[in-house]
């Protein structure tokens, strides 16, 4: 167990190693550089030569490389191009928002969609599937960017209950943020919670279907000890690594919703600076964005080794 | 007038389609159960057998609904009673045994937790009283250290260990009806015999009544006192087990009979034309009618009730039961000899082949070792002339698959060579092998449901390939496919069919035109029939027969039927843990005296006559590595000589009749012990 997780993290390290290399790599080879871009037409002769200088440029790539590898590794993603400001700072107000953001979807609309899909599940076919499943099926088919407009339409615009785009500074405090994030929340999570909950009503159905269950019921286990001790445990297993690459996906920055509602959040901050090129700060959201993936991955799988009991004594096995 | 304690009255359970029509599944049925009296169901898939096992504890499958009729135990109707009385008789008064206690039991709770969980609802002992009680359940089936075994999780069993723990936890509740839903498919020969003894002994001590729902005559035979024939959602037959198995009188249960392969009468079984009909279609007559050899007139039009005859104590559903009655034994089985051209032409040669799935972990791979000193399969060699069959058997985990896949060249050996055609060695790496001698090979699988591309037509099938090792297009792959069908008695109206509108024989023929469409000189057959039902598996051993003696095909047959391989093969090798015990010309192998494992499986196979009893001469230990060193068969043997048998590999001898037994003990001594026994 404890040798598959030094292993885990091991191949982590080397996924993130190879996203450094592809990002790095990748804007290498794209035309142009930091300077042109910065310089724009000016970018000749001297001033280019200076701002070469002074950014470092003119050293050979691989160098640079390392010393920039080096710097993510101790946590210092270097400079950000446009406003010349360090990265860390560009980034930390940010990934803090998005983090806001993140889980208060999570804690809302994880336990919603576990919920939901359970209840359609073992109501199957009744009234209360056939509601519910009709909503989650119209939530999921609905793009994000109509929802969130419809809502800051109806709750902002005509009922003025709630501000429809977020105008606090990035660096604003939770408490500033809050009232904000409650439309973002709402749109999120019905996508999220739509697909979270068909996931988990087909989980259970499989599970409620299976011979172990027809047996529990055959040997007299009242309902709902029944649903509790032989059918969940059993469903919520698959269940785990969706909702995992539900939340890296969120910490990910929801790019679509965050410009919708003007939401500092890391998902701006990657249309931002893309359109800015601001290549080390794309760079930088690179490497945090693969990390991310890379974490919650693991850690979902280290969830389902320590509850299945299945694979936990194979790996005690082997 | 005997104690009843469960009364079925015209029950009918059906669905609705989505045409709205309503289509039974179970038509009209009543029987009763009596106080500690067998009862086994027999029928074919699709037969309704499970569909009433689990209405007599009042459950539905979800979709499936009750039309008409009761299920009265003590005259309470069990399939209108409110969930929370219901819990109250299930595993308390009324426990049912499923078919695959691997997939019955919880997953992710011990095995301890879910008898407790029993012993907590059906009974009011406390803590230590039931953790005692969970450990004389456990020892009560025969598991060997119960406190130990109560701490498991079910995947950490093997298959009959699993089987026995459900066995334990229906006992839990002490019920008064214990329902057995095909308990025993899916177990090894000796295991089986195994559970099927402790059922006798817990039906013996504790006097519960039995109902044992199988497609298996052979098992039912061993337990039943009664024995109810169902086809088509209808009872066709209910009498006695002597009588329904010695004189059938009904002749769906003739037919079957006929047709399943037994050990004593070497020769394929007869075969029973087409399949049971889908629910729903046969509207009026009798549902056997298409394929009964008696049928008459009035069978088409006028549906059968079920007759009681007081004599011999049966109800039948049948208008000529007295034919049947009469004929007895004047009509002799027809049983179809073998009758293989077998050419002294070596075919296929394989020598001191070994095969590991042991994979070469990383480090080893830089260091080179590649020393795997005991791998799955060792030490095999066998020859296969043209034309023969060759069987090979073994309980699962012999290796036997293994071999096959190896010889087709979906799996590398380790050691050793497998030639063909005298001079041919088929190499290891299936891309190196010439398309010519892959042709030559061609493999049909155990499940044709997974074998067959489920978006690919009949056709589409079978032309790839005549495309692929002829290339043939056009019109003229077109009369192809259409003879290669032919052959396999299947119409040109099938070119259109996907596998999913198939019945399971149908989608076996399909499997074996496309290997037959290759035109190869092997066909390696991994379990053909064992997916299907017994008068459809007759069906298609008679077909590969016929195939076999048209095209000179060389067969390699592998199967953990004893019988079945004494019906189709000519020479039989038997595996045990990867390792050769003893082959043979098949009508020796089955002879004794013989290697001690074949004595085992010998003894193991159930017949379905109730007056043969199995001979169980080792204790069914499932063992999960071939040993070290020494015997492959020394840990179940019960003929060990001693530490001989534990530290060197027994040598080859001739036995008496041209088979050849890998054991230590001389064949004069094996004969001498044998035939004590």
């Amino acid at each position: 167990m404890f040798l598959l997780v030094i292993k885990r993290i091991f191949l982590g390290l080397i996924t993130l190693f190879i996203v450094s290399l592809i990002t790095f790599v990748g804007v290498e080879i794209l035309p142009g550089d930091a300077c042109t871009t910065y310089l724009e037409r000016e970018a000749y002769g001297a001033a280019l030569e200076a701002c070469y200088e002074r950014l470092g440029l003119n050293i050979p790539s691989y160098e640079r490389y390392i010393s920039w590898a080096l710097g993510v590794f101790q946590g210092d993603f270097g400079y950000s191009l446009s406003g010349e400001m360090k990265i860390n700072d560009v980034l930390g107000p940010r990934v803090k928002n998005s983090m806001v953001l993140a889980s208060a979807s999570i804690f809302i609309g994880i336990p919603i969609a576990l919920l939901l899909g359970i209840i359609t599940a073992l109501w199957r076919d009744k009234l209360p599937d056939i509601i519910i499943s009709t909503i989650t099926i119209f939530s999921m088919t609905i793009p994000e960017f109509i929802s969130a407009t419809l809502l800051i339409l109806i709750v902002a615009i005509w009922l003025e209950w709630l501000p429809g785009i977020v105008i606090v500074p990035t660096g604003a405090s939770i408490s500033e943020l809050l009232p904000n994030i409650i439309l973002p929340v709402i749109a999120i999570s019905m996508i999220m919670t739509a697909h979270m909950a068909r996931m988990v009503r087909s989980s259970v159905i499989q599970v409620m279907a299976s011979d172990y269950v027809q047996m529990a019921i055959l040997k007299g286990v009242p309902y709902w000890k029944m649903v509790f001790k032989h059918v969940l445990p059993n469903a919520l297993l698959p269940a785990i690594n969706v909702v995992a690459l539900t939340i890296a996906w969120l910490l990910g920055g929801v790019v679509v919703t965050e410009v919708v509602f003007n939401y500092p959040g890391l998902g701006r901050l990657v249309i931002e600076s893309i359109s800015n090129r601001d290549l080390p700060v794309v760079q930088a959201l690179a490497i945090i964005l693969a990390s991310i993936y890379v974490t919650i991955n693991l850690i979902a799988d280290l969830m389902t080794l320590i509850l299945n009991p299945r694979l936990k004594s194979l790996q005690i096995k082997k | 007038m005997e104690n009843i304690v469960q009364k079925i009255n015209n029950l009918t359970i059906g669905f609705t389609s989505q045409k709205g029509e309503q289509i039974s599944i179970l038509k009209n049925i009543s029987t009763s159960i009596n106080k500690g009296e067998t009862v086994g169901i027999v029928g074919e898939s699709g037969s309704g057998k499970s569909t009433l096992a689990l209405a007599m504890m009042g459950y539905v499958k979800h979709g499936l609904y009750t039309i008409s009729g009761e299920c009265l135990y003590h005259s309470n109707n069990l399939l209108d009673m409110n969930n929370r009385d219901l819990e109250n008789i299930r595993g308390r008064k009324i426990a049912m045994i499923p078919q695959n206690a691997g997939q019955a039991l919880t997953p992710n709770l011990k095995i301890g937790y879910q008898i407790d969980e029993a012993l907590k609802l059906h009974t009011d002992f406390k803590k230590e009283d039931r953790d005692k009680k969970i450990s004389e359940l456990l020892n009560k089936v025969r598991l060997p250290s119960p406190e130990i075994m109560a701490q498991r999780y079910p995947h950490e069993l093997s298959g009959g260990q699993q089987q026995r723990v459900a066995v334990a936890m229906a006992l839990a509740g002490n019920p008064e009806i214990l329902l057995l839903d095909e308990p025993t498919t899916g177990l090894d020969v000796t295991t089986q015999a195994h559970v099927l003894e402790l059922l006798n002994v817990i039906a013996k001590d504790t006097g519960t009544s039995m109902v044992y729902v199988s497609h298996d005559l052979g098992a039912i035979a061993r337990v039943s006192d009664r024995v109810i024939v169902m086809y088509s959602g209808e009872i066709v037959l209910d009498g006695p087990v002597r009588g329904i198995l010695k004189n059938p009188i009904h002749p769906y249960t003739f037919g079957l009979l006929k047709s399943i392969p037994k050990l004593t009468s070497p020769g394929l079984p007869n075969s029973m034309s087409g399949s049971q009909p889908q629910p729903g279609i046969i509207k009026s007559g009798c549902s056997f009618f298409d394929r009964c050899n008696f049928a008459e007139d009035q069978c088409k039009s006028n549906t059968p009730d079920l007759e009681y005859l007081s004599d011999i104590k049966t109800s039948v559903r049948c208008f000529k039961y007295r034919d049947l009655i009469n004929m007895k034994e004047t009509k002799n089985d027809k049983i179809r000899s073998l009758n293989n051209n077998i050419l002294e032409n070596e075919i296929l040669n394989i020598s001191e082949v070994s095969i590991t799935y042991a994979k070469q972990k990383f480090l080893e791979q830089l260091l080179n070792k590649t020393e795997d000193s005991n791998p799955t399969v060792k030490d095999i060699n066998i020859n296969i002339n043209k034309g023969e069959t060759l069987a090979l058997v073994g309980e699962s985990g012999s290796g036997k698959s293994t071999i096959l896949k190896s010889i087709a060249g979906l799996l590398k050996t380790k050691d050793g060579i497998i030639k063909f055609d005298k001079d041919i060695v088929l190499s290891n790496d299936l891309k190196k092998r010439d398309p010519a001698n892959l042709r030559a090979i061609q493999l049909i699988f155990q499940n044709p449901d997974e074998s067959l591309n489920p978006n690919h037509t009949v056709e589409e099938i079978v032309s790839q390939p005549l495309k692929l090792y002829f290339g043939l297009s056009g019109s003229e792959l077109k009369q192809k496919i259409i003879e290669v069908l032919d052959k396999v008695r299947l119409g040109e109206f099938y070119l259109t069919r996907y596998p999913r509108q198939l019945s399971g024989g149908e989608k076996q023929r399909v499997a074996v035109a496309r290997a037959f469409a290759a035109k190869p000189d092997i066909i390696l057959c991994d379990e053909v029939t064992s997916a299907l039902d017994v008068s459809v598996q007759a069906a298609v051993l008679n077909l590969l027969q016929e195939l076999k003696e048209d095209f000179g095909t060389t067969y390699i047959f592998v199967s953990h039927d004893l019988a079945v391989v004494r019906a189709i093969s000519d020479r039989v090798a038997v595996l045990y843990q990867g390792r050769l015990c003893e082959i043979g010309p098949s009508k020796h192998v089955y002879e004794l005296p013989s290697h001690p494992y074949t004595e085992v499986l010998l003894g193991a196979v159930l017949e379905p006559d109730p007056d043969i009893k199995p001979k169980l001469v080792a204790e069914d230990i499932v063992e999960e590595k071939p040993p070290e060193q020494g015997c492959s068969f020394q840990g179940r043997c019960p003929r060990i000589l001693g530490d001989i048998c534990k530290k060197e590999v027994p040598p080859w001898q001739m036995g008496e009749n041209g088979n050849s037994i890998r054991c230590h003990i001389k064949v004069d001594d094996l004969k001498k012990q044998q035939t004590i026994n």
